[in-house]
């Protein structure tokens, strides 16, 4: 899951620079940026996630 | 107020212009100097000087290493770099001026002081993740983690932002606003730190007995609050120095926008205060001096990205953000998502940095702005951490970040150093606690 997350944000970022390519008009510009960083969030929570200790498990 | 200074090409620097820049650049280390009082603070007793060598130490790798090898991928000494030509645009992602600094009594005026700045740059930036893995970090593991960030992922970083990389030309290949504009190191430094130190602790992993199997969190209270309150004392003076000389060198603010920015400087942590102070006392009855500080230093962090772009009442909205979210996030990393850290770097500097780059985007009067400012965290999020995470990861493998469980019972003073920050005083065991 960790890893998952991790592989995900790169793709987030990609997508920003896909919609500086794609989109000449500001606001569809500014509409995809916003999804890339929403991909960026997205593989965030699932690193985040991944590495939170399971409840009741033992910790160090 | 001066966001359109970022458009016109940089003015041939006079002497008063240089004198008065280089001076402030020698009060930045102040900021530094803040941020370990804090960090040691905030730490437990028996780990203290350990703690404060830390950063001593790991400023010191940081600098040694950025000499040898980072300055040259950051391009601040040298006019070229390793580009990628795609869609018919230069996108500049390394930067290849000389090795060991070589050309730098040579070069330009402003691009020594540029050169300058990062070197305080880099050093807080290596210094931030240390509070975080408090009594927990061996000193081998963070010196050579500041040896990486130094050398690889902050040159990349200052590169891509200050030395005329892909973020700082969006404005020129896209018409984003000026580009991605970072005046005083909130991506660079802050942001960068934060994330540094939120793969730091993910690998690190908790400090023993703070999430015990059953129950809530284990409190373990920094050691030292007068440490802690004077180390943001101290870094008011470092963060007004060092945003002034960063509206200098890197948006080439004439000397009369100076004041605005250090007053905003000052709005912007006072806000923050004021509203981590008002939420602690509704949330617990009484205002937490620990989160208070963690507020403070939210709302300069904030400042650092938008000081120099903003107006006063900007700012203090800027920093009110700041000082609100911080005791909350803080709340939130501990309790809901299990995340050890000490110093509250993550947040402070992380969250804080983010948005105060986001700020710097709202306000600014250049279309495009806000769009330059996203696709640039976009890529902190998006690529450092990711890199950091493997960097570190591997690293982890080489040199053991974590200490052996005894060294963490008995202290990280006496494990690593062989003596305690103060022999004289009982040391509580770890039960106390309960």
């Amino acid at each position: 899951m960790k890893y998952a997350g991790l592989l995900v944000m790169p793709a987030g970022f990609f997508l920003t620079l896909t919609a500086l390519v794609l989109f000449p008009d500001s606001t569809r510009r500014l509409a995809f940026v916003l999804c890339g960083l929403a991909v960026v969030a997205m593989g965030l929570v699932v690193a985040v996630r991944g590495h939170m200790p399971a409840r009741g498990a033992s910790r160090p | 107020m001066n966001a359109t200074a970022a458009m016109i090409p940089a003015p041939a620097m006079s002497d008063a212009v240089f004198a008065l820049t280089l001076a402030l650049l020698l009060l930045a280390p102040l900021a530094i100097a803040g941020v370990a009082l804090i960090n040691t603070g905030l730490g437990r007793s028996r780990s203290a000087a350990q703690a404060l060598l830390g950063n001593l130490a790991l400023g010191a790798v940081a600098a040694l290493v950025f000499a040898l090898v980072g300055a040259s991928f950051a391009g601040t000494l040298g006019s070229s770099d390793a580009a990628i030509h795609a869609v018919g645009k230069t996108w500049g992602v390394l930067g290849l001026g000389p090795f060991l600094l070589h050309g730098l009594g040579s070069a330009p005026p402003q691009a020594q002081l540029a050169l300058l700045f990062e070197f305080m740059a880099v050093a807080m930036a290596a210094m931030i993740p240390w509070g975080s893995g408090a009594d927990r970090w061996r000193l081998s593991g963070g010196c050579a983690s500041a040896a990486v960030l130094a050398g690889i992922v902050f040159p990349l970083a200052a590169h891509w932002i200050w030395g005329g990389g892909f973020l700082a030309e969006l404005g020129a290949n896209f018409g984003l606003g000026a580009g991605f504009l970072d005046a005083g190191g909130a991506a660079t430094v802050h942001l960068l730190g934060g994330l540094a130190a939120l793969a730091l602790v993910w690998i690190a992993g908790p400090r023993r007995g703070k999430f015990p199997r059953e129950g809530l969190s284990t409190a373990m209270p920094g050691h030292n609050a007068v440490y802690v309150l004077f180390g943001c004392l101290l870094a008011l003076v470092g963060w007004l120095a060092w945003n002034l000389a960063g509206a200098v060198i890197w948006l080439h603010a004439p000397l009369a926008a100076l004041p605005g920015t250090a007053i905003n400087t000052l709005l912007s942590a006072a806000a923050a205060l004021v509203a981590t102070f008002s939420i602690t006392r509704i949330r617990f009855g009484k205002p937490d001096a620990s989160l208070c500080a963690n507020g403070w230093l939210a709302g300069l962090v904030t400042s650092t990205a938008c000081a120099a772009l903003t107006t006063p009442l900007e700012a203090i909205f800027a920093g009110a953000v700041a000082g609100i979210i911080t005791p909350l996030l803080v709340e939130l990393l501990e309790i809901a998502l299990s995340i050890d850290d000490p110093s509250g770097a993550i947040i402070v500097h992380g969250a804080a940095g983010l948005w105060g780059l986001l700020a710097a985007g709202f306000f600014a009067s250049q279309a495009g702005q806000l769009t330059a400012q996203l696709v640039g965290i976009a890529a902190l999020l998006g690529l450092v951490l990711p890199l950091l995470y493997l960097l570190f990861a591997l690293l982890n493998r080489v040199v053991a970040f974590r200490v052996d469980p005894d060294g963490e019972r008995i202290g990280m003073d006496l494990h690593e150093l062989g003596g305690g920050a103060y022999p004289e005083f009982v040391i509580h065991r770890d039960e106390s606690y309960r």
